[in-house]
């Protein structure tokens, strides 16, 4: 009696992990989600309200979440905005894109060639090199700013175009999910094709590229937000102006928000903020579920 | 994929071909030369700049270098200054960057696995949505979030948050949230655990959306009667895998998070140390002071404590499997 009583409330078949369908059962998770998925959309909705306030409304006393009249004038003012060493906001823009685009392409045949050396080549090294891979999993970048600085400054990297580039391919978490994706493909298929004489290049190329198309979104989605977000690179490594990022240039705005005129910055501020946030948010909507299918083979044997 | 097989062309008459050079050297260039040449690329990248700054920070730990001279071997004289002379470093530093660690690492961890396993509970589509949600900060950089958490938590009776809690008579004047030594650590670990539901967090929705519906069908048979039973005897123990991978991400992003305190109050050091950690004392010896022998080892103590937690986190999900 009790064991049909739970069967019929939480029941197995119709509640349960991926329901196809409403039941009463999840109404509890709607209502704990509820305000934890508030709390985590409530400073993105504010990015795009104040992105879109006109200059009373951030005066206004007591402050409003939520604009009233939703004006352009913000994002206008940014991109007539010169920064200090005149250098037009399009400028750090144009960079911005110009080496996330070079470095998704990059890393994606950086990682992907690796990958399927790690996952389907035979060397005796194999296993050593992945175990490497792996412990570098735990590397805390942020730890070796200085010695990485020292390097980069030593390779003559500073003030080149390649220092944003570079050091966002070498990304074990990248390399880690696409050998675990590539796993996934029976050794048979490659067999297959090695025995009608194809090259390893031709296999790479005609057979493991086309299969592990959702981990290549998802490794380009990891660098796009590893280089897109990125303005430490602009500020430790770059000293010429019109070689820095968007990312930097937001930084500036931050530190000139915080001097005198805080609150007239806000507005151009947050444009600025959103700028740099959408794209992430589109790229990611975009590729969801090609990532979702990665992170299935994402697991990490102790 | 079978398009691609059909693709591939005729036999080639290389194949069978006998190339038996005695020489060792081109032998083994015929075996494993075209592995290597496909891991090359990666690996040159991985050697620059992730083991050659390990090696670079573990051996000038060793050393006292002020980046002018070079590096003068002193032994484990950094280590012991850090130990037992270091007072900013044992009275806050330290102590900081456990609780922080302790509240963001595993707190962090246990809710998005908690986030993660509501949200399979979901149908598709409301969970596709929730999941964007929670993920989408983790989209933001802390850097480009200060723009907004500065205006939210502005000390004035202008910021939001002092605003709405004047109003609702919670405080008598306003706070200054950033500034204040009591609130900046509160601060910091809402913002960062805001921040939080990266990788792991899909990792994890992925393992548990993966777990094989059968398992719960014959649990249900053996007994097993809460939600609660089912978290621990069958969703966990069949995805642990993923649990290690996002428990190393979150281990690795709470002290990758380490510099959030200087960029939320815009100091190094943050006002009173409130918001000092592990990250910003590095930065502090290092480039603000130029001892980079000392800040070379505080990077290995750092680096140590992320392998540490991973390798107990790897203990606890390990195993047979």
């Amino acid at each position: 009696m009790k064991r049909r009583f739970f069967r019929k409330s939480f029941g197995l078949r119709n509640g349960g992990i991926n329901p196809s369908g409403f039941h009463p059962s999840q109404l509890q998770f709607y209502i704990i989600l509820a305000p934890i998925v508030l709390f985590m959309v409530l400073p993105i909705v504010f990015i795009v309200s104040t992105a879109f306030k006109p200059t009373e409304e951030l005066f206004i006393y007591p402050p409003r979440f939520f604009v009233y009249n939703p004006t352009l004038k913000n994002f206008g003012d940014l991109f007539n905005l010169m920064s200090t060493a005149n250098v037009p906001v399009t400028r750090y823009l144009f960079n911005s894109i110009l080496v996330t685009a070079i470095s998704m392409a990059a890393s994606v045949v950086v990682s992907t060639t690796a990958a399927y050396a790690l996952s389907k080549k035979r060397f005796k090294l194999k296993k050593t090199l992945f175990a490497i891979n792996t412990v570098a999993l735990m590397f805390v970048p942020i730890a070796v700013t200085i010695p990485r600085f020292l390097i980069i400054a030593r390779m003559g990297l500073i003030d080149s175009f390649l220092v944003h580039i570079l050091p966002a391919l070498a990304m074990p978490v990248g390399l880690f999910l696409l050998k675990q994706f590539i796993d996934g493909i029976p050794d048979e298929v490659i067999e297959a094709a090695q025995i009608d004489g194809a090259s390893d290049v031709r296999i790479y190329w005609r057979i493991i590229l086309p299969m592990i198309k959702p981990a290549i979104a998802t490794i380009a989605i990891l660098t796009f937000q590893a280089t897109w977000n990125n303005a430490d690179t602009s500020s430790m490594y770059i000293n010429i102006e019109s070689l820095k990022t968007f990312a930097f240039y937001l930084t500036t705005l931050t530190a000139s928000a915080s001097g005198a005129n805080t609150v007239a910055g806000q507005g151009i501020a947050a444009a600025a903020a959103l700028i740099m946030f959408l794209p992430n948010l589109l790229i990611f909507v975009i590729l969801q579920s090609q990532v979702m299918s990665t992170m299935s083979h994402s697991g990490l044997k102790g | 994929m079978t398009a691609g097989l059909k693709s591939i062309p005729k036999p080639a008459a290389a194949a069978g071909g006998a190339r038996r050079e005695n020489n060792r050297f081109s032998k083994w260039l015929n075996k494993e030369g075209s592995a290597y040449a496909f891991l090359s690329p990666y690996a040159l990248l991985f050697i620059v700049f992730i083991v050659v700054p390990v090696g670079v920070a573990f051996l000038l730990s060793f050393t006292y270098f002020d980046t002018i001279q070079f590096p003068t071997f002193i032994g484990l004289r950094n280590y012991i200054a850090l130990l037992t002379q270091d007072e900013i470093f044992m009275k806050y530093v330290l102590p900081n960057t456990i609780q922080f660690a302790v509240i963001v690492g595993p707190g962090g961890y246990v809710l998005s696995f908690m986030l993660a396993w509501m949200l399979a509970q979901l149908p598709h589509i409301p969970r596709t949505i929730l999941a964007l949600i929670l993920y989408s900060p983790s989209m933001t950089s802390s850097i480009t979030m200060a723009v907004i958490w500065q205006t939210l938590f502005s000390g004035d009776q202008n910021g939001y948050l002092n605003s709405f809690l004047l109003r609702l008579n919670v405080i008598q004047e306003p706070v200054q949230w950033l500034q204040s030594p009591e609130y900046l650590m509160l601060i910091m670990i809402v913002v960062t655990l805001w921040s939080s539901m990266g990788v792991g967090f899909l990792a994890m929705l992925a393992g548990i959306l993966e777990t094989n519906p059968e398992l719960y069908e014959a649990g249900s048979l053996d007994g097993i009667r809460s939600r609660w039973q089912e978290i621990f005897y069958i969703t966990i123990p069949s995805m642990k895998p993923q649990m290690l991978f996002g428990a190393v991400m979150s281990i690795v992003g709470t002290f990758q998070a380490g510099a959030i305190g200087v960029t939320l109050s815009g100091a190094n050091p943050t006002p009173q140390y409130a918001g000092q950690l592990l990250v910003n004392h590095i930065e502090d010896f290092g480039f603000l002071r130029y001892e980079m022998g000392y800040a070379a080892a505080i990077s290995v103590t750092l680096l140590l404590m992320a392998l540490i937690f991973s390798r107990l986190a790897g203990r606890l999900f390990g195993g047979e499997e």
